[in-house]
This record gives structure tokens, sequence and C-alpha cells, in this order.
């Protein structure tokens, strides 16, 4: 269950960003934002590296002592961050990656709405709902 | 296999549609319905781009990427390969087709050589939308020399 959610695009502006308790807004704003950084380092090491091809699912990015933030790029450069509750320890990794799967499907379900128009924040009432079912539930 | 004629049919129209609405016979009008057709091909490219690599793991390169077009995006379209792919490897790319399934029904020659241009243009903004998706801007033109055979050349455009 994941705590905040955030699309980014590839010239690294928000697309979509929500977070459930909503007191602390700017925190996992400001999480997901320094995470744009190690996301970058990722995509740039390994194709330095001999590794044959980039897998698109990037893992842990960094843990904090409350949250722990994973990572996911597109091979249209635009990123995916999922921030978790570090107290969850049942989470395993092949859930993290369906979540991500789920939400790049979704992802790809919006640049197909002949009405999205590239590059605009994302209002899409099903991505809102296939989010809200990642999300954990706090009240 | 009916659906591979679906969009041809489809695509038969929208530019029939578009030269029989052009109320402005000159050359100015055309490159309109030109741009608009090549517009709309663009905006599905882009989409195209996000959903046919979904499961492929990261492109290395341009090279790779152009690749992709040429396999997965043409079989995905046309259900055909691009018959030839050529580089200079200072960014242009020609990619060639012997048998281009949106002209391969209009003649086998020199014949309809002047109204070739306007089916290929919703192409051409196709390869320009899937290739901005993944990241690369450039500039396709398309070139015809005998029906049903056409080169497509995409100029990478470097900032």
């Amino acid at each position: 269950m994941a705590v905040c959610v955030a699309v980014i695009a590839k010239e690294n502006y928000p697309l979509y960003i929500r977070s459930v308790p909503t007191e602390n807004e700017l925190k996992f704003h400001y999480m997901v934002h320094t995470s744009l950084d190690v996301v970058d380092e990722k995509i740039s090491a390994l194709g330095k590296a001999l590794v044959d091809q980039r897998e698109l699912y990037l893992g842990l990015l960094y843990p904090t002592e409350d949250h722990k933030v994973y990572g996911y790029v597109t091979n249209s450069k635009v990123k995916f961050v999922m921030v978790v509750d570090a107290s969850n320890t049942a989470l395993r990794d092949n859930e993290i990656r369906s979540m991500f799967r789920k939400l790049h499907n979704s992802y790809t379900d919006v640049m197909c709405n002949p009405f999205y128009n590239p590059g605009d924040r994302i209002q899409s009432r099903a991505f809102d709902s296939m989010v809200t079912s990642m999300m954990i539930q706090v009240c | 296999m009916a659906d591979a004629v679906l969009f041809e049919f489809l695509h038969t129209e929208m530019v029939a549609e578009l030269w029989a609405r052009r109320p402005d016979p000159s050359p100015g009008g055309q490159k309109t319905s030109l741009s608009v057709l090549e517009g709309m091909g663009f905006r599905v490219g882009q989409a195209l781009g996000e959903r046919l690599p979904q499961d492929t793991l990261a492109f290395r390169e341009e090279l790779d990427a152009l690749k992709f077009l040429c396999k997965d995006v043409w079989v995905a379209v046309f259900q055909k390969q691009m018959d030839g792919l050529r580089t200079n490897h200072q960014g242009t790319y020609v990619l060639q087709d012997n048998d281009f399934p949106l002209l391969v029904r209009m003649a086998s020659g020199l014949q309809y050589l002047e109204e070739a241009p306007k089916f290929l243009a919703f192409t051409c903004g196709l390869l320009r939308g899937t290739l901005n998706t993944l990241g690369i801007k450039s500039l396709v033109t398309a070139s015809v020399a005998a029906l049903p055979a056409c080169k497509f050349q995409v100029v990478i455009q470097r900032a």
C-alpha cells in the first residue's frame, strides 16, 4: 500500500502527484523531488556500464527512517515514484513491481485518450481511481 | 485478417475527406491539409510510442529506437516489416519500404505519382510522433520514385 504516488514527465515536472495523509503533503513532494536525482543517477550509470539493456523497474531508490522510495522509468523517460511506509515489512518486491505495472498500464491508457494532450497534468478519473485503490486506507 | 484493411479504408477516407472539403486549391491550401494529416499521425504516433514498447527493455541508443520503428511499429500498423534501413551515422536515416500497403492498391509504376504524397503524410507524422515519445526530435519526409515503393527520410534534430 503506497503512501504517495507521483508521475513525473521527461522534463522532470510532475504530471500527477497524490499522497494520502493530506496534512504533510509538502514533505512527500520534497521526497519525490529529491528522489529524481537518484533516478537520473541510475539511468545514466547503467548506460555507461556493460549492462546490455536496462530494466524498467529501478527498485528501492533510497530508504529514510519512516519511508522507502521506489522508482520505475518507462521507455519514454516518464518516471513513476512511489513512497511506502517503512513499517510495512510485509510488502514484497513483486507486489511493488505489479503496482508499477498497473501504473504503467493506466498511464498508457491516459496517453491514448484523444482528449489528453501529452504534457498536461493528468486529470483522468479512471487514473485517479486506480491510484486510490493502491493507496493505503488511513481513516 | 480483416483488421488490416479497416485501417487502409479509414486512411483513404481521411485523405479523400480532407481534399473534398478544401475550398482553396492553391498550393497554400494543399499544405494545410498535408499538415493536418501529419498532425493526426503525430498524435497517434505519440500514443503508439507509449503503448508498443511497454514491456521491452530500455533502448540504449538511437539506432535501437529506429530498429524498433522498422520492426515492431511497422508490424503493428502494417503487418509487415520495413524492407530497408540505411544511415549515414550522422543523424540521417532512410527507411525503405518496397511494398507500402497504403500505396499498393493504387498503382504499380509511375501512374498517380503526384497524388502519392497525400497518402504518405499521415505515416510521416506517425513516425515523428513515435520518435518524439521515445525522446528523439526529428523531421520526417517521404519520397516516392515509383509506386508502391517509398522512402521515409528521418533527420534527427540535435539542439
